[in-house]
């Protein structure tokens, strides 16, 4: 189980550990939005608009 | 051995609801976060090219073919009355995923607003801005206006057509005939269809019916206020 192991390896007293988790999990969520989402967003079809030989 | 049965299902329910909120995320990604991205860079690329039309140059009048285009970047205006009044979306060279996450894309090589030719045009129909989200009630005898430095040129729908995606007959400067020399300025819009699946293409062809120099303001079918 990764979060509860996460969580006993967080270093300090439970308010730092609340929020070194808020920090890990905002750079989970930055790095799908900018990283991941846009190379998934490829094998979805919305994004083929143009007409052209394929 | 009960211990560790419970600790792998509480891992697999721990995987399943993570996936869960991943999936979540995406989606709110695709439904907000590229709409949102795509409106901050199109209003960044209207704001520039509308300081670079302000700016004092040379004034090429009301001839289409003394426009310049720079691959990357809006040269003109989109303006579809009926998709809504204020409906005016930067046109960018290029039709890659750069240039249409900013606008809509103009298919390099086919003709520019108002010139004899095909003025070609593609647009996300769903997600990254979705300028043509509604093309689809875009019907013959509506109006199309493309701004550009020189003016205003108005182009009326003739019809729509649902074609395969590799229809690329429908860029040719007469649409359907690669042979034929154009001896008019059409128009054709392309987009996905169905919009959320995008196993087709959506197609609107039209004609240029009018042009007006910029100084005599916009066309009377955009209504006051256009063009700023």
């Amino acid at each position: 189980m990764i979060y509860p192991w996460v969580w006993r390896h967080l270093p300090g007293p439970w308010p730092v550990r609340v929020l070194l988790a808020l920090a890990i999990a905002l750079a989970v969520v930055l790095l799908l939005f900018t990283t991941v989402f846009p190379w998934a967003e490829q094998s979805l079809p919305f994004l083929k608009v143009t007409v052209d030989q394929q | 051995m009960r211990g560790s049965a419970q600790a792998g299902l509480r891992g697999l329910g721990e995987l399943l609801v993570s996936a869960g909120v991943v999936v979540l995320l995406f989606l709110a990604y695709q439904l907000v976060w590229t709409n949102l991205a795509a409106h901050r860079a199109a209003d960044r690329a209207a704001a520039t090219l509308r300081e670079s039309w302000a700016r004092p140059g040379t004034s090429s009048g009301s001839n289409p073919t003394a426009l310049r285009t720079r691959p990357g970047t809006g040269f003109a205006f989109l303006h579809i009355p009926r998709l809504g009044r204020r409906f005016d979306v930067p046109v960018i060279e290029g039709v890659g995923l750069p240039e249409l996450s900013r606008g809509v894309g103009h298919y390099p090589d086919t003709a520019l607003p108002g010139a004899i030719g095909n003025f070609a045009v593609a647009g996300h129909r769903a997600t990254n801005g979705e300028p043509f989200a509604y093309l689809d009630q875009v019907h013959q005898g509506d109006l199309v206006v493309a701004e550009t430095k020189a003016g205003w040129y108005t182009y009326v729908v003739d019809r729509t057509r649902i074609v395969t995606p590799t229809s690329t007959w429908v860029l040719d400067p007469v649409p359907g005939k690669p042979a034929a020399t154009p001896s008019s300025a059409l128009l054709t819009l392309t987009t996905c269809n169905p919009r959320w699946a995008s196993y087709e293409r959506l197609i609107v062809f039209g004609h240029l019916t009018g042009t007006r120099a910029r100084a005599d303001g916009p066309p009377a079918s955009l209504g006051a206020g256009a063009g700023a």
